[in-house]
């Protein structure tokens, strides 16, 4: 009796045909109250660098996901959105979101990369669905380039507080790449009005006797730019002396320039600031336009989350204080005079 | 059970026993056996230099316990402190070359009861997270007593890859809690309330044990160990195992092709006054925005 040799059977066909046919990623588009995540949207991005065709994933609360369907349908880059609906899926808890991942992620997968922003929710998901499906992940990538031929991927990313940069590649034997995307270095993806890639609702995978529950969120309200995403930041430090004083100096500069705030790690152990605040190598990443950094004084932790800043200004009234050291403008004063009178100045 | 080795083993097992003889109580809650993983880093102080190979930094420099694991394993005997009896273990384990034990001596100066050191040799490549995960997972599954609470750092300094206690729960299939600001844990019930920092503010959630968490900044500020601690440290029991004996493999996945310096920054920068600043900024394109 004739029997097929390996290589004819339908499975690896298909392997050889999703090979052939380049990358198909998997984006987690996040969202909240109805918008799209500006992560998500550099995730996006930097899955386009892969070629081959982008996937984008929303789940979420029934309530939810269908708005954020419709705005997903339209950005430049997407071939497709797969969308699954849950309550379960509404604090993106990642006990309830894995076992969804992981079914589409199987070993009979079509997706060869998994992408998402290295936002504090999805960096809560992807390793732990990466580890469930024995697959190693890169964190917080700078760069991203596939070889079709070796389909093997290869990233750069930062390590040592940015103090280094490490190239890795993920060799072809790695059956599904994962990684987590550092918004500052791919430009968000932007709508098409005319664009509509076809939608595909995917059965939730709920967890029977999920072990965690979510109680509440607190977000710090603001009319302020977002700070991940801002274009002009006012950074403050311990020497702001107190949660009033951080306010009363640096909101009237925030205003004056349309800026978001930011804060040093001491500022905000400090309880000057909210933690959301927070600048630095384990907090926010940042490089808008400009970053004004105000009574900080560099520690190598501060700097690894605002180098990137197209413009660096510090004003810092002892002279030897690091961030000159990577300051485009420095200025050597006693900020509760300087920044009183810049504000005036700036208005006029 | 062994002949306990240290005074210390000694003490525990009597109170036990004197507890569950004296107590005619119905069958005690299952006491919490915390595992705090930690890691030997370069001091966070450091400042890095990369190799001229370009294929790694220079490590010929100070190392230290990484900061968030310093902070895990100050909870871990925070807790203890608070709950007292309710804690039966606290053991900390690392993966790493001989110096490694160093590291595992400062914890257990902290507070910590025991340690295990899954010594690897010193030119062995670091272990990647996924490694890191299935390594803690072998000795989860070893311990006789079982493990409640695993207690880990967020993210490590020198590769800030963050992504093994993630990586560990997935594994065993356990609740997890990463950046945890707040860690409040009742034995009784077997929750934790669990306090998180994420983007845009905080996050409170209900773990049912056992479960991972991994620490944040803002968890507590560690303890230096007391010169009396540090000598009582050295008579307790470090267990040295290989990844062998927990049948597994660190061998890296992910090639590392590079490992090069950032872009220069050139700073300096400096202005003597706001006036000069002002004509910067303006010389940049930033202006005031139209109230």
């Amino acid at each position: 009796m004739l029997r097929l040799r390996p290589a004819l059977t339908a499975r690896s066909l298909a392997r050889r045909y999703a090979t052939a046919a380049g990358p198909h990623a998997l984006v987690l588009l996040e969202h909240r109250a109805g918008v799209i995540e500006p992560g998500s949207l550099s995730a996006l991005t930097a899955a386009q660098q892969l070629g081959g065709q982008v996937t984008g994933l929303v789940l979420g609360a029934p309530s939810e996901v269908q708005g954020v369907v419709e705005k997903a349908k339209k950005l430049k880059g997407l071939t497709g959105v797969l969308h699954s609906s849950s309550e379960q899926y509404a604090h993106a808890i990642p006990e309830a979101v894995s076992p969804l991942l992981e079914k589409l992620l199987s070993d009979s997968t079509s997706y060869t990369h998994v992408v998402s922003a290295h936002s504090s929710s999805a960096k809560s998901i992807l390793p732990r669905v990466a580890a469930r499906l024995d697959l190693p992940a890169v964190s917080d990538i700078t760069s991203v380039e596939h070889d079709s031929a070796s389909n093997s991927t290869t990233f750069t990313r930062p390590i040592y507080a940015g103090n280094a940069i490490s190239t890795v590649r993920a060799p072809g034997s790695v059956r599904v790449k994962v990684f987590t995307v550092r918004s500052t270095a791919f430009k968000a993806s932007t709508a098409d009005e005319s664009a509509q890639v076809e939608a595909t609702a995917v059965d939730p995978v709920e967890v029977a006797d999920l072990p965690t529950q979510h109680v509440r969120t607190d977000l710090t309200k603001s009319d302020r730019p977002e700070l991940g995403s801002a274009g002009r930041v006012v950074s403050g430090g311990r020497a702001l002396k107190s949660a009033e004083t951080f306010n009363a100096t640096l909101e009237p500069l925030a205003d004056a320039l349309g800026a978001a705030i930011g804060a040093s790690r001491a500022a905000v152990d400090a309880g000057y600031a909210d933690n959301s605040l927070q600048v630095g190598q384990t907090g926010k990443v940042v490089a808008p336009e400009l970053y004004i950094a105000i009574g900080i004084s560099g520690a190598i932790q501060h700097l690894a989350g605002m180098k990137d800043s197209k413009l660096i200004v510090a004003i810092n009234k002892d002279p030897e204080a690091p961030i000159f050291q990577v300051a485009d403008v420095g200025l050597v004063a006693d900020l509760y005079q300087a920044v009183p009178e810049l504000v005036e100045k700036l208005k006029q | 059970m062994p002949m306990p080795r240290t005074r210390e083993a000694l003490v525990i097992s009597s109170s036990l026993a004197l507890h569950t003889s004296a107590s005619m109580r119905p069958s005690a809650v299952r006491l919490l056996n915390i595992l705090v993983p930690i890691k030997r880093t370069v001091d966070y102080a450091v400042k890095i230099r990369v190799n001229p190979d370009q294929k790694g930094v220079d490590l010929n420099v100070k190392h230290s316990m990484n900061p968030f694991d310093e902070i895990a394993v100050e909870e871990a005997v925070r807790l203890r402190e608070k709950l007292k009896d309710e804690v039966k273990s606290i053991k900390v384990v690392t993966i790493g070359p001989p110096k490694a034990a160093e590291t595992l001596r400062t914890a257990l100066a902290m507070g910590a009861d025991s340690a295990i050191h899954i010594e690897v040799p010193d030119s062995a490549p670091a272990p990647e997270p996924l490694g890191v995960a299935k390594a803690l997972r072998a000795v989860i599954q070893r311990e006789k007593d079982g493990v409640d609470l695993v207690i880990l750092g967020k993210q490590a300094i020198d590769d800030d890859a963050g992504q093994t206690g993630q990586m560990l729960a997935g594994l065993l299939d356990w609740a997890q809690a990463t950046f945890a600001s707040k860690l409040v844990v009742d034995p009784k019930t077997k929750v934790a309330e669990v306090t998180r920092e994420i983007d845009g503010g905080l996050e409170e959630l209900k773990c049912r044990l056992p479960l991972v968490v991994s620490t944040d900044l803002r968890l507590n500020e560690p303890r230096y160990a007391s010169l009396p601690s540090i000598m009582k440290a050295k008579r307790k029991t470090i267990e040295k195992l290989t990844p062998a004996d927990l049948e597994v493999d660190l061998t890296p996945i992910l090639e590392t092709v590079k490992v090069a310096e950032p872009p220069k920054r050139i700073g300096g920068g400096k202005v003597e006054n706001v006036d000069q600043l002002i004509a910067k900024l303006k010389e940049a394109g930033f202006t005031a925005v139209k109230p």
